[in-house]
């Protein structure tokens, strides 16, 4: 039986598009720092260190957890590097929990970040590959067949995208991090912005930022002399698929169904929608809200749609499971980081410390981050209680 | 921890050079002979897979994710993946078995570093503003530590021709060795420096291939009925960066790992080094705190063939087959990671 | 202090370090074969034996069952949009000018789709299970590339019905 583990820090920088005032060692560390100092803690606290980022091709240096390991306070520590492409932020977290969770460590720091300004990651995601034909299409063409397949399937009216993408800028307008600032957002805006790739807009595709993500984990005895409330890791799971085989359901994926059902099964969830008091859900492009409500049993399939219009998932239109209070990754991405928001933005949800974007009394709740061509799952379950 | 069983272990022959094979097909026999020596089908039969390779070896972002193509994760399966050498991909299977969300795990590493010029793409690990820049490959920073070694007084040339002889005769016994032979320390000696004051030889070849093992609980493999040594201790421990800061002639966190992992508790038949130069057998056989009793890479260790990504995990590998085959009852195997020994893991294997 | 102090002091806020490594691509075998196929004008999948199901690309083993492929299948130029999207953004070097349609398409006999690109018809007639073909560039201009396809194009024929794309039909 795994040991009981809670989140006693959390530490974020602000997102942003170019963080030119500093390193990369300088952002995770930031980052870093920020987490140690909302746990009341030093850098001789913490017991390994566990690091996690998208490719290392975004920035173009090889296992950059090398060169960071000075500006992480890791020397003569262990160190770890997770990358399970874009759910990785998430999947590092479930690997530091297991740190901690298997009793062989009592306090470890984790931190996933992107700086993408110091590269190219349309390129490094699409870049020309020998012998495939180069089609620029990059991760928005990949996904707008799969969405446009979402749509003929429910019949979805056309603007679902167009209100979850004005509903995430709404709720980044309260969370002071996020990258976009845009308080002022409407429908219609975000309609009139250029079509990308059919259907998806401009303003309905996530932006690309700079930023770091980081928590401290500690087990039962120490969270219990967290000067901050723990938030308590109630049920982790992770699932994975191939990209590509034959007959394949790509809009709704299996390894998310499978990977949902394991975690809420280990929190004790029977009914996300009623159980849960909100979702930090990885959502880059506007329609995938629908379609993981369906995915993660938020809906039954084809009904996700009806919660997003209904206002369900809107902390403005006080509805009763909001999504992405934090603004989500349509908001803020730094890739490597944003599943580790996700983790981090549920446990200040329980922790009540979330500010301008808390939703009253939270009690439980769900960070939820995906890779790849939708076939990489972490999840994770954080409760104001242990239990 | 607890106790860990290593079921299987199966690696390729280190090739320079793999030919039209990709990552999956190289994985893919691997594979295949672990699961089969585990008497299970596929990675459906255990519950947790997890894997090393590193994009740069093939210079594509995501390269790892066709790596799942070969495991046959439908139904999906739990796994995950480090940027790592497969060593550390073990050491994540280890916490999931220890905090019991996985009795059983696969675990693979994977590296075509052909394609590419490795050393130099291996600088590319430096820090990004100061020292990649200059392109100093992997090589030259070994030298760096070799030079400090010799004008330290630390070892001489011929010390470090004996390691290279001594696993040129040990790889003889190696099917899966690319380089292996009985030459003789004059003759060694006598070669041209290559990267002053390395020869050739005292640098590990730059090899293709995969390897990989099954894991289990004592008691999961107790019911798959199946012959297995016990992973009685591991741990892995990271220096600093900047080699300024580092006494580049020792190993502290080797010794760190070493003595978390319990090495000096029995008796060391045979240790299985991750030694991609040959000084730095050296330097790590001093920090594992080994003495003359101990039989020090038998496989002929990485300078007769190097997996990247794959060669710390066939360390251990190597280390379990011996205890399994029943020629010893007790080894070590060491895995690193970095330029100049940055990063090590160390784990002490018994007999079941 | 002097300007040109002043000036000096400007903090440095980025360096430009490009980097070059060069590589020796290999496609692996399963997909040598196929690109050789392609080189003569052929789409060649190759079909699993254990679920029967026929892969293109072919890359080396089937994803779901975690075997190789051996059997090689040649494939129709026939195809079915299994989806689609309209890019707005350009290809660089490519003549195509947008908004283009990138579709995911299955070529008669295989049971996986491909991207590909589609032309010669207006984008807003485009649908899911609409038939289309592959128009090849010249003889002389075949390379192991898909390249050697120009783009797709529809064909006059019914659209298949979308529970039917890509299906494995009984033998």
């Amino acid at each position: 039986m795994a040991d009981l583990a809670a989140v006693v820090g959390i530490g974020q920088t602000k997102y942003q598009t170019k963080r030119k005032d500093v390193s990369i060692a300088g952002l995770v560390r930031e980052a870093a720092f920020n987490a140690l100092t909302d746990a009341g803690l030093t850098w001789d606290d913490i017991d390994a260190v566990v690091v996690g980022k998208a490719p290392d091709m975004f920035e173009g240096g090889i296992m950059p957890e090398l060169y960071l390991t000075d500006a992480l306070g890791c020397n003569g520590k262990p160190m770890l590097r997770v990358h399970t492409a874009g759910s990785v932020g998430g999947s590092t977290a479930i690997v530091a929990a297991s740190y901690v969770q298997s009793g062989m460590f009592k306090r470890v720091l984790t931190v996933t970040y992107e700086k993408q300004s110091e590269s190219n990651a349309m390129w490094a995601l699409s870049n020309a590959q020998p012998f495939s034909p180069h089609l620029n299409a990059g991760a928005g063409g990949f996904f707008a067949p799969i969405i446009r397949e979402y749509m003929r399937r429910t019949n979805a009216p056309y603007d679902v995208g167009i209100k979850v993408a004005t509903k995430d800028r709404l709720h980044g307008a309260r969370n002071p991090l996020a990258h976009l600032q845009l308080p002022n957002i409407t429908l219609k805006e975000v309609e009139d912005s250029p079509m990308l790739w059919e259907p998806l807009r401009f303003l309905e595709s996530c932006p690309s930022s700079d930023g770091a993500c980081a928590l401290v984990i500690s087990n039962e005895e120490l969270a219990a002399q967290s000067p901050k409330k723990p938030a308590w890791i109630r049920g982790a799971a992770m699932r994975s698929e191939p990209t590509m085989y034959a007959g394949r359901e790509q809009v709704n994926p299996q390894a998310g169904i499978d990977c949902a059902k394991d975690v809420y099964k280990q929190a004790g969830i029977t009914d996300p929608r009623k159980d849960l008091d909100c979702a930090e859900i990885y959502v880059p492009f506007s329609w995938y809200e629908p379609m993981w409500l369906e995915n993660l049993g938020f809906a039954d399939v084809g009904q996700g749609w009806k919660l997003t219009m209904e206002g369900a998932t809107s902390l403005d239109e006080k509805g009763d499971i909001p999504w992405n209070c934090s603004g989500g990754v349509l908001s803020s991405n730094p890739i490597g980081a944003s599943g580790m928001i996700r983790f981090a933005e549920a446990a200040r949800q329980v922790r009540g410390d979330a500010g301008d974007h808390q939703v009253d009394g939270a009690k439980l709740a769900m960070g939820h981050a995906y890779g790849g061509g939708a076939q990489f799952f972490a999840m994770w379950v954080v409760g104001s209680e242990k239990a | 921890m607890r106790d860990i069983a290593i079921v299987s272990f199966v690696q390729s022959d280190c090739v320079r050079d793999a030919g039209a094979q990709n990552e999956v097909e190289l994985i893919m026999p691997v594979l295949r002979k672990a699961l089969d020596a585990a008497g299970i089908q596929s990675a459906q039969d255990v519950d947790f897979t997890c894997s090393g390779s590193c994009d740069y070896l093939q210079g594509a972002a995501f390269a790892f994710v066709s790596g799942v193509d070969p495991l046959g994760a439908v139904p999906p399966i739990k796994e995950s993946h480090v940027e790592m050498d497969a060593a550390w991909a073990l050491y994540e299977a280890v916490l999931k078995i220890t905090m019991g969300q996985a009795e059983s795990a696969l675990v693979y590493g994977f590296g075509k570093s052909s394609p590419g010029e490795l050393p130099i793409v291996l600088s590319q690990q430096l820090d990004p503003y100061y020292m990649a820049p200059l392109w100093l490959d992997s090589i030259s920073t070994a030298a760096l530590q070799a030079r400090t070694m010799l004008d330290n007084g630390d070892i001489t040339e011929k010390d470090m021709a004996e390691v290279v002889a001594r696993s040129r005769k040990n790889a003889k016994s190696n099917p899966h060795a690319q380089l292996k032979g009985d030459v003789s320390v004059d003759e060694l000696l006598a070669e041209p420096t290559y990267l002053s004051p390395l020869r050739k030889h005292d640098c590990c070849p730059v090899s293709d291939g995969a390897c990989a093992m099954v894991v289990a609980t004592v008691e999961k493999a107790k019911e798959w009925g199946k012959p297995y040594a016990v992973l009685k201790g591991i741990d892995h421990r990271i220096e600093s960066h900047n080699f300024g800061a580092r006494d580049l002639t020792q190993s502290p966190s080797t010794q760190a790992a070493a003595k978390s992992a319990g090495v000096a508790n029995g008796p060391v038949e045979v240790a299985e080094i991750y030694a991609p130069f040959s000084h730095q057998e050296i330097i790590l056989k001093r920090a594992l705190g080994l003495g003359d009793d101990t039989v020090v890479n038998p496989s002929g260790g990485v300078l007769a063939g190097n997996l990247m990504m794959a060669s710390g995990l066939s360390r251990i590998g190597e280390v379990a087959m011996r205890i399994i085959r029943g020629d010893i009852k007790r080894g070590i195997a060491h895995a690193t990671s970095g330029h100049a020994l940055q990063q090590n893991l160390v784990a002490v294997l018994e007999e079941a | 202090m002097s300007d040109q102090n002043t000036e000096a002091l400007e903090p440095i806020t980025g360096i430009e370090v490009p980097v070059y490594l060069d590589y020796n691509f290999t496609a692996g075998r399963a997909t040598a074969r196929f690109l050789t196929g392609v080189k003569n004008g052929k789409l060649l999948g190759q079909r699993c034996p254990s679920c029967r199901n026929v892969y293109i690309p072919p890359r080396g083993c089937c994803a779901a069952c975690g075997v190789a492929t051996e059997e090689e299948v040649e494939l129709s130029n026939k195809a079915t949009v299994e989806s689609f999207t309209i890019v707005h953004i350009p290809i660089p070097g490519n003549p195509i000018k947008p908004p283009y349609v990138i579709a995911n398409l299955v070529p008669d006999g295989a049971n996986i789709s491909f991207l590909h690109v589609l032309s010669e018809c207006k984008n807003e007639d485009v649908r899911i299970g609409m038939r289309v073909e592959a128009l090849w560039k010249d003889a002389s201009e075949w390379d192991y590339a898909m390249e050697n396809i120009q783009y797709f194009r529809p064909i006059d024929e019914p659209d298949m019905e979308v529970e039917e794309i890509g299906r494995l039909k009984d033998a």
